[in-house]
């Protein structure tokens, strides 16, 4: 008999009963991330609402300020679940990812017992005692699997990590589980969403990959940029932030080093309302470039652009 | 479903996208609990469980909309089309319009030539995508000329569509109509908009001419024709145009990654002696217990590179993504020198400092360095023995050289005797060859005669080859 993915996790990990689902169908993802004022596109309402359904880790990739990590704190609003944050860096290990033996105290605690006369037997109590969890100071990874309220584990910038570290995530990304040499394995209390993100500096290894859903968030197309604007910032108008749409993706079609990114886009519309402005005039589009662009070389490469005249189209 | 997702599977293996057995389970698993007459949820969740790369994606866009098109095979109609027009759901009212003007597939419909540009140029001014479908049916009916059961891609129907339609004119009309009232950035706007709807004109007629392929010849036979290479596999020295801009776009996020990876493996890789400074410090908080080793940070010492690269006609591209890769990551090597010849040499080092992109001053090689001496037909024994009259001082026990070209000599003398003193002076020699090894010494290529003084002949024909060979320098 075929299980439902959920439920044959749930007998895995030895639950009593399937935690609920946290979304009913793509079009529920999509409102309730809109309610929570993430502007999901069909791909990332899909791709959630799988994940939510197969109970699979999620990996993320795209350019930087695309919405990535936006969309993980997004799920955690919309889903009402309390986020968990791994920020991953180079040098990244076990026991700031996973979980530390809390050395100060175990030697405290070995320390007290000294006084008595200890024997044979009562250094083995000892030893079992100090290897309790009251010993053990629980990071990201392992918070999210003790959790017993629902949680979503965002692992950001993943590529950050060496190659070898990876590795740690593996456990947890197919089982949802961490094994504890001296404590044995301990076993998530429910189901939590986990999404990770990437940059991609560098290639993430098959295994990691294989075991997550892959989602790519590219720059948004004119009409959706145009009402992330709308949503997120306040008083501007339709006509605007059309335009701004507009002008940020011509700016994405000339070659520059850094593409101007959504979240630059927002700042640049914020700008704009501060400035009172109601339409963009040439001016303004290149005086207040360098909010949009990062580069020397691209602010200039970018004002030669605009104001130049018509080029025949080839 | 689980047939045809497994031929789809077995379809994108064989375009050279990875698909391993318990992606392919997800897929089917994913299949269950979604909706199937949704084509949009169908296609991002193929792409989630199956698809890991985002270079990979344009290919399974291609065999997605071939393998599941409207009109395929019956079985997948039953599946997708219970529901109506599974587009639907996305756009509206397009499908029932959309599919009455696609007709019969190539017969010429009623609309005179007139009628038809209207129907274009409205849709396009409009942004309409009922009409655009409309209108893209229309076009390749009239224009594409398709003939049942030949055994082509779709890239000539689509040829001559685009030839008939003149889509300069029409874009240039809606450039002009659009910023009539505005000032220069108005105007452009205006351009990239109207480049933009035509760009989706053209994306809708290679749909529709994919659709009728599939129609006339069954998905898998057609999945066939249009199966391309990914951009890392493709053959360096034939590349057309479209695929060197390709390669040109593949290169830069590749030199990146390179020289990321490259960076964190020398800083990790070897743990150097034991810092007892900091492993002391670090006890205090042990009550002087040195739990925690502290190690010293290593200091390999970093190679020099010297590349002599034959820059004539047939390996010229070859020799710039090298080139390219080699200075993007030169921070890895404590020196790069670059070198480039035809039948003369010449040393372009400086054109790559102080220059932030090696793509500008790989562009510069061709106008600004001095290669011909003769008639410009590769020599290489004039350029090795140039090279070692005029710079084998400079190379060390530390040097690593690297020779690019195909070794295709022209006849000339080989003077391989040169290349045993650079080998003697220098910490290693490797030639890198883009030719298949099956090319290999036929006609007037002497790689024979070199090979007994480099370490390696390698055959790098591909930019995965070649990422691998330089990521293996340091």
């Amino acid at each position: 008999m075929k299980l439902d993915p959920r439920e044959e996790l749930a007998q895995r990990l030895g639950l009593e009963h399937v935690p609920p689902v946290h979304f009913d169908s793509p079009a529920d993802v999509h409102a309730r991330l809109a309610a929570a004022d993430y502007l999901s596109d069909e791909a990332i309402a899909s791709v959630t609402y799988l994940a939510d359904r197969l109970a699979k880790p999620v990996l993320i990739e795209g350019p930087a300020g695309t919405g990535k990590t936006a969309l993980a704190q997004a799920v955690a609003d919309a889903a009402g679940a309390r986020l968990i944050r791994l920020q991953c860096y180079e040098g990244l290990d076990e026991s700031k990812a996973l979980y530390e033996w809390n050395y100060r105290k175990q030697l405290l605690r070995i320390q007290a017992g000294r006084s008595d006369e200890a024997g044979v037997e009562e250094w083995t109590a000892l030893e079992e005692d100090i290897f309790a969890e009251e010993f053990l100071l629980t990071r990201p990874l392992l918070e999210a699997i003790r959790a017993t309220d629902p949680v979503v584990l965002l692992i950001d910038e993943v590529d950050r990590v060496e190659l070898e570290t990876e590795a740690l995530l593996l456990e947890i990304l197919s089982e949802y589980q961490v094994s504890i040499p001296e404590l044995g394995t301990m076993r998530a209390h429910q189901i939590p969403m986990v999404f990770l993100t990437s940059n991609n500096t560098r290639e993430l290894s098959e295994a990691l990959k294989r075991r997550c859903l892959y989602l790519h968030i590219g720059y948004p197309t004119v009409e959706r940029e145009r009402d992330i604007i709308l949503q997120r910032v306040p008083g501007i108008s339709r006509a605007l932030a059309e335009q701004i749409a507009r002008v940020v993706r011509s700016l994405r079609g000339i070659d520059l080093k850094k593409a101007p990114s959504v979240s630059e886009t927002l700042d640049w519309a914020r700008t704009l309302v501060v400035l009172g402005r109601e339409e963009i005039g040439n001016e303004d589009a290149v005086s207040t470039l360098h909010i949009l662009l990062k580069y020397q070389s691209d602010i200039e490469r970018a004002t030669k652009e605009l104001r130049a005249g018509p080029r025949t189209v080839a | 479903m689980l047939n045809l997702l497994t031929d789809f599977v077995g379809e994108l293996r064989a375009a050279g996208i990875p698909v391993s057995m318990s992606e392919h389970v997800d897929a089917a698993r994913a299949m269950e609990v979604i909706d199937l007459s949704d084509r949009a949820l169908v296609r991002s969740s193929l792409a989630a469980t199956l698809v890991k790369d985002g270079d990979h994606l344009p290919a399974f866009y291609t065999a997605f909309e071939i393998f599941f098109s409207t009109r395929s095979a019956d079985s997948v109609r039953e599946l997708l089309d219970e529901a109506g027009d599974e587009d639907q759901s996305i756009e509206g009212g397009a499908g029932a319009e959309g599919r009455g003007a696609r007709g019969e597939g190539g017969a010429a419909s009623e609309l005179s030539a007139q009628e038809l540009f209207d129907l274009i140029y409205r849709a396009l001014r409009d942004g309409n995508r009922a009409d655009l479908r409309r209108a893209a049916g229309e076009a390749v009916s009239r224009f594409a000329g398709m003939e049942p059961g030949r055994p082509v891609g779709g890239t000539y129907y689509l040829y001559r569509t685009l030839r008939s339609l003149d889509l300069e004119t029409l874009e240039r009309r809606l450039t002009i109509r659009a910023s009539d009232q505005g000032n220069d950035l108005e105007e452009r706007l205006a351009r990239d908009e109207a480049h933009a709807r035509v760009e989706a004109l053209k994306r809708e007629i290679e749909r529709v001419i994919r659709e009728r392929l599939v129609e006339d010849r069954g998905a898998e036979a057609l999945a066939r024709s249009v199966r391309r290479p990914l951009p890392e596999d493709l053959d360096v020295m034939h590349a057309n145009r479209e695929e060197m801009a390709q390669l040109e776009r593949a290169l830069r996020p590749l030199s990146r990654k390179l020289a990321v990876r490259l960076a964190r493996r020398r800083r990790r890789r070897h743990r150097g002696p034991v810092d007892l400074r900091h492993t002391v410090r670090r006890s205090l908080s042990t009550g002087g217990v040195p739990l925690d080793l502290r190690f010293k940070p290593p200091r390999p010492a970093k190679p020099e590179i010297v590349v002599i690269a034959d820059v004539s006609g047939s390996v010229a591209s070859f020799a710039r993504f090298t080139l390219h890769l080699v200075h993007a990551i030169s921070s890895q090597f404590s020196k790069v020198r670059s070198f480039v010849f035809i039948d003369g040499l010449d040393e372009v080092t400086e054109l790559f400092e102080g220059v932030d992109d090696p793509a500008d001053a790989v562009a510069r090689i061709n106008a600004e360095a001095d290669v011909v001496a003769f008639d410009g037909h590769s020599d290489y024994g004039r350029a090795l023995l140039t090279f070692h009259e005029s710079f084998s001082e400079a190379l060390t026990r530390r040097s690593t050289v690297l020779v690019l070209g195909d070794a295709r000599n022209n006849y000339h003398q080989a003077h391989a005797e040169v290349l045993a003193d650079v080998r003697y002076r220098a910490k290693a020699l490797y030639w890198l060859n883009p030719e298949p090894e099956s090319y290999w010494n036929s006609g007037d290529s002497i790689i024979a005669q070199y090979a007994p003084y480099c370490d390696r002949v390698v055959e790098c024909r591909t930019l995965r080859q070649l990422e691998a060979f330089v990521g293996g320098l340091t």
